[in-house]
């Protein structure tokens, strides 16, 4: 399968010449199979340019959305394929414990936040709701899962037919409140299952390790925990992802070699950068 | 390898690793897949020598009685009624540990429900009354 990054940054879209390295727009990526499945991961603001590169001949497309905060959701009222009437779209995310998750869309995708309804989108709009067991979508396997972030956050973990693995945990916190991490136990550590022995996991790095000490429980990762939690779940290629709105493009590359030079990973890392694809 | 964990059980095992209350946590069958320190202490054993421990073998261990002494069966332990009833249970009992001495404990049975009114497991806190 082929993994096309689309949109890298964490939390805010953030634009300019200092953040065009590693890009500006918030977290969206594609994951196309060999036999055409195209699965969209979550809709922040590059969503945009992915919607207008989608072929008239494509007749399905699946955007999986790991939670509702903005930065996921911001892109969705502008991704071109909702408004094309010949277009099944199915939306999956989680609900929360009291509201599903049409509801929850709507919070965004109604006035005065956004003009048009999600009921008045032309596309043929099927929304499910996750974590709901495995998943069988097009040629792949999903499967989603709770995990550490604030409000209902799931991860996912995307298998092809050839038994390739994509793990995608933009937005995760596998550290908060563990007497030590990374803990010795895969199965005792928020996401540790469903990034088990991946082949590519995209995974959130959003701070450095100081400013991960001042903010414990925002729901992210230092770049520290993300090595740690790549070689605790063996991972064979790690992207670090949904980089902080206020880490420049040369901020990025020093505390990545930081990070790289305390943790020696002894797997493939690639700092995911938007345009960046991946042949998995 | 045991099965992976949801993240609620996670959740709350982080919870009950930082508290001095004994806690017992079971999944949604019953099986003991955690323990505390404080537990241990009431338990006379080591989660990292134990690990999880199937429902009816932990049950072996555990002697239960009520306010009157009087035998406690399995199904009607605060864990058990908490898991096939899906409330909570809150119940003063007698309790002794593989020959250890009797304590009287408040036994305090939380069922976690999770998302689609799912059944994760229950939350056991004990609290030991002077």
């Amino acid at each position: 399968m082929k993994v096309a990054l689309w949109g890298t940054r964490g939390s805010l879209p953030t634009p300019g010449l200092d953040t065009s390295a590693y890009g500006g727009n918030t977290s969206c990526v594609a994951v196309h199979g060999k036999r055409g499945t195209m699965l969209v991961l979550d809709a922040g603001t590059g969503i945009r340019g992915l919607g207008t590169t989608i072929d008239e001949r494509v007749r399905r497309v699946d955007i999986l959305l790991t939670h509702l905060h903005m930065d996921h959701i911001q892109g969705l009222g502008f991704f071109a394929p909702l408004y094309r009437p010949d277009l099944d779209v199915h939306v999956w995310g989680p609900a929360s414990a009291r509201l599903g998750l049409r509801t929850r869309l709507m919070r965004y995708l109604s006035p005065p936040l956004f003009p048009v309804r999600l009921s008045e989108l032309p596309c043929a709009l099927t929304l499910h709701e996750v974590p709901s067991g495995d998943m069988r979508i097009g040629e792949f396997h999903v499967e989603a899962g709770l995990v550490c972030h604030p409000g209902a956050t799931v991860g996912y973990r995307i298998t092809d037919s050839d038994g390739h693995v994509v793990t995608y945990l933009p937005d995760h916190e596998p550290a908060l409140g563990a007497e030590t991490f990374p803990f010795s136990e895969p199965e005792w550590t928020s996401g540790g299952m469903l990034a088990q022995g991946a082949d590519l996991l995209i995974h959130d790095s959003q701070y450095s390790a100081p400013e991960y000490e001042a903010r414990v429980g925002w729901g992210h990762s230092s770049l520290r925990h993300m090595l740690q939690f790549g070689a605790l779940a063996r991972a064979k290629h790690v992207v670090p992802f949904h980089h902080d709105p206020s880490h420049s493009d040369r901020e990025l590359d020093r505390l990545m070699g930081e990070a790289m030079d305390e943790e020696k990973p002894r797997y493939e890392v690639t700092p995911g950068r938007e345009g960046m694809v991946f042949e998995v | 390898m045991t099965s992976a964990k949801t993240i609620q059980m996670i959740l709350a095992r982080q919870l009950a690793s930082c508290v001095a209350m004994p806690i017992l946590l079971v999944d949604e069958v019953g099986t003991l897949i955690f323990y505390n320190e404080a537990a241990e202490e009431l338990l006379q054993q080591r989660f990292e020598e134990t690990g999880e421990i199937p429902a009816d073998e932990w049950n072996r261990y555990v002697t239960v009685a009520d306010e009157d002494r009087i035998p406690v069966p399995p199904d009607e332990r605060p864990m058990r009624v908490a898991l096939q009833t899906r409330r909570p249970v809150s119940r003063r009992m007698w309790s002794q540990h593989r020959g250890g001495p009797w304590r009287q404990l408040q036994v305090n049975a939380l069922p976690l429900i999770g998302e689609a009114d799912q059944l994760i497991g229950v939350m056991n806190i004990f609290w030991v009354v002077e």
